[in-house]
């Protein structure tokens, strides 16, 4: 059982502040992950984990114990790098047991460990080969596999299925998570910038955001279960990052609001949003937002036009030239007789609006998470 | 290294029926290495062919227009190259030479190299300094040591004695006992920097992950350093030594700067050098390069094979 705790750590290289007041606690056994835009921090953030860089400020503990100061190999984490990291001269065999070789396990265990190891990630009729003459995807599972016969108390995962094809990916995804399930105890820390990866490993998902030199901000954006960030995102930047296609935006002024509701006026309609509108007040301009797959299509007091769309099989997005929003409002159809050029109604159902401040902060949503989702967050508590 | 070059030059030609792009293609690379195959030509293939021809005749440096075929009498006639003991003792102290040379010089090489690959704000500068040794003309340098290592003006008797550490002073170059390894002290000086370079290079194309790999998995340094950084940097370190041992082969500068007369320390070259010109034996002198030759034809040869086959290994 292994909690990891970092405490208001802070990270700079040089001059440049790169990562700020962090806190966070993953508990153990907990499948962390690590998600935000290219260049935030998320891979010095686990390198800060995994002990290959100090920190400038704060503490991190393992298990209760301060590792500031220890270095990588007596923090009993085990790595897979982005790049793999596998060690070029070396078979698959022994890529695996060297990091295994120094510490007195006897051949016997060690090769019992590859073997289980390499079954699982069916390496086995592939261990007497070199990285070389694998696949991305074969050399991937080789360094997890080297990270699993270490049986650490934690797993950190830099991008690990950044290389790989998206049929790969779907598949590799699954077979963490089972990886997961099956190690049961591990801590797993996951970073990506993918989002559907994070929403369907995690059961903690830290957003992080690019610090861009400010001082003062926390790199934190919000820490939560992955529902929680997409149905009550704390921020606009949470609210945009969170998603995909991402969620539209558009200005309104508000013309009443109250801790039941808020109802603003944009394009010269009025919409009725469910969120917690004591502190603004009438006259002020609020930022709405709603997802793609929130806007109710068919009818409905609003009209847009059609101007591009994407059909994905299943489902179509359509881009509509609205009076509420100057960029063009995306919208999730069902129907795929649809055609450039028609126009299309649609409502906006007021629990479904996120309403945000000046500064990017979200007003609280009135309505809870669904059913399910609530229940997975109280399980992930 | 112009083996090297000579046997990559010619494009390989494909066994199977060729269509007319790849035969064009063929013409074309042909046409972009004829140039440098006809200086190869004229520089090394037409000297080299007239070293072998004087090697079968009794030419004289005083006169060549005089010259008798002879045959193989310069190689292995009662007074040949082959039977001369002379020789063959410039053959060994040519290859003890080597050996040791290159060995220390190897050893001294990498050790500099990992001190040089530890990153710091001094590196730039020190990797320039330790060039230095390397950037002055072998005469110049041998020069140098000659005064320094000088047992009756040498600054290093001077230091030696002020530090206690001998009473007399030592004849380095003289003295049958210490001029051999005062010339290889001497190469080693110059030619370690070359090698710590060339080693330095090879360090820095080791992938940093893999060490970062190896600190997470708490692998000991002596570990990593044998089991990572070793066979990592071997294939350079094996071109590297093969440069230096076929440049050792040769050697003749220092050697003929500091102890020219010296039968203790003769070196093939300067054996060849001897029977060319003190004893005008162009003949003679070319028969004993043209074994010179021959051996370090016989050490490129078996290197390549053995590349060859590790190549195939992998
Ligand atoms: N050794 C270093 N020295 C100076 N700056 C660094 C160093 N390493 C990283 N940085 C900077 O720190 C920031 C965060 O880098 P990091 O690699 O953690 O980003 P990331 O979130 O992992 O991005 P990506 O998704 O592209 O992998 C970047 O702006 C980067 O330029
Ligand atoms: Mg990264």
């Amino acid at each position: 059982m292994c909690q990891i705790r970092l405490d208001n750590v802070q990270k700079r290289f040089g001059d440049t502040p790169i990562l700020a007041d962090i806190q966070l606690t993953v508990e153990a056994g907990e499948f962390c992950v690590f998600i935000g835009p290219s260049g935030c921090g998320k891979s010095t953030l686990l390198r800060l984990i995994a002990g290959l860089e100090d920190v400038s400020a704060g503490n991190i503990h393992i298990d209760g114990v301060r590792v500031n100061d220890l270095p990588p190999a007596r923090r009993d984490v085990a790595m897979v790098f982005q790049s793999y990291a596998l060690y070029p001269h070396m078979t698959v065999y022994d890529n695996m047991a060297f990091g295994l070789r120094h510490l007195k396990l006897g051949e016997v265990e060690i090769e019992r460990r590859v073997r289980v190891a390499a079954e699982s990630l069916h390496l086995t009729p592939l261990l007497t080969r070199k990285p070389g003459a694998l696949s991305g995807g074969q050399r991937q599972r080789v360094a997890i596999g080297r990270a699993i016969v270490r049986q650490p108390k934690v797993f950190l995962f830099d991008e690990p299925l950044s290389n790989l094809d998206a049929s790969l990916r779907v598949k590799t995804r699954v077979e963490i998570a089972r990886l997961h399930r099956e190690l049961g105890r591990a801590s797993m820390i996951y970073v990506t910038h993918d989002q559907t990866e994070a929403m369907t490993l995690a059961d903690k998902i830290v957003l992080l955001k690019p610090l861009a030199g400010q001082e003062g901000v926390p790199s934190i954006a919000q820490v939560g279960h992955p529902l929680e960030l997409y149905h009550h995102p704390r921020s606009r930047f949470v609210a945009s990052f969170i998603g995909s296609p991402g969620m539209n935006f558009f200005d309104a002024e508000v013309l009443a609001a109250s801790g039941d509701g808020v109802q603003c006026r944009a394009g010269g309609q009025v919409l009725d949003a469910a969120v917690n509108g004591r502190t603004c007040a009438p006259g002020s301009t609020l930022t709405l937002g709603v997802r793609p797959e929130h806007v109710l299509c068919g009818e409905g007091p609003h009209q847009g036009r059609v101007t591009h769309l994407e059909h994905l099989g299943e489902h179509s997005y359509a881009y509509l030239d609205c009076a509420l929003s100057k960029a063009p409002l995306v919208v999730k159809v069902m129907q795929s007789a649809l055609a450039i050029g028609d126009t299309l109604r649609f409502a906006l159902p007021a629990g479904q609006l996120h309403a945000f401040v000046a500064d990017g902060e979200a007003l609280p949503r009135l309505a809870a998470l669904p059913p399910a989702a609530m229940r997975a967050v109280s399980a992930a508590a | 290294m112009t083996s090297q070059t000579l046997t990559a030059a010619p494009p390989v030609r494909a066994p199977s029926v060729q269509s007319s792009l790849q035969r064009s293609r063929q013409r074309m690379a042909w046409l972009l290495v004829a140039p440098a195959l006809l200086v190869l030509l004229a520089i090394a293939g037409w000297p080299l062919l007239r070293t072998i021809w004087f090697s079968l005749t009794d030419a004289q440096l005083g006169d060549l227009t005089q010259m008798q075929f002879v045959g193989l009498d310069n190689y292995i006639g009662e007074n040949g190259v082959l039977r001369d003991a002379e020789w063959w003792s410039a053959v060994a102290n040519t290859l003890q030479f080597s050996v040791i040379s290159v060995t220390l010089e190897t050893v001294l090489g990498l050790s500099v190299a990992l001190l040089l690959n530890t990153p710091s704000r001094a590196r730039t500068l020190l990797r320039a300094a330790v060039l230095v040794p390397w950037a002055i003309p072998t005469i110049v340098s041998a020069k140098m040591w000659s005064w320094m290592l000088n047992d009756q003006y040498g600054v290093i008797n001077v230091m030696l004695q002020g530090l206690g550490l001998i009473d007399t002073p030592l004849a380095f170059i003289a003295d049958p006992d210490l001029s051999f390894f005062t010339i290889i002290l001497v190469d080693v000086w110059k030619t370690t920097p070359f090698m710590a370079l060339l080693m330095l290079a090879a360090l820095q194309m080791v992938p940093t992950d893999c060490y970062e790999a190896a600190r997470v998995d708490g692998v000991p340094r002596w570990r990593v350093f044998t089991h990572i950084t070793l066979p990592l940097i071997l294939p350079a370190v094996l071109v590297a030594m093969v440069f230096r041992a076929l440049d050792a082969l040769r050697v003749f500068d220092l050697i003929y700067v500091m102890t020219s007369n010296s039968r203790l320390t003769k070196s093939m070259s300067v054996y060849v050098r001897e029977q060319l010109v003190d004893f005008q034996q162009v003949g003679f002198g070319s028969a004993s390069a043209t074994v010179l030759f021959l051996i370090i034809v016989l050490f490129t040869v078996a290197y390549m094979a053995f590349t060859r086959r590790r190549m195939q290994g992998v």
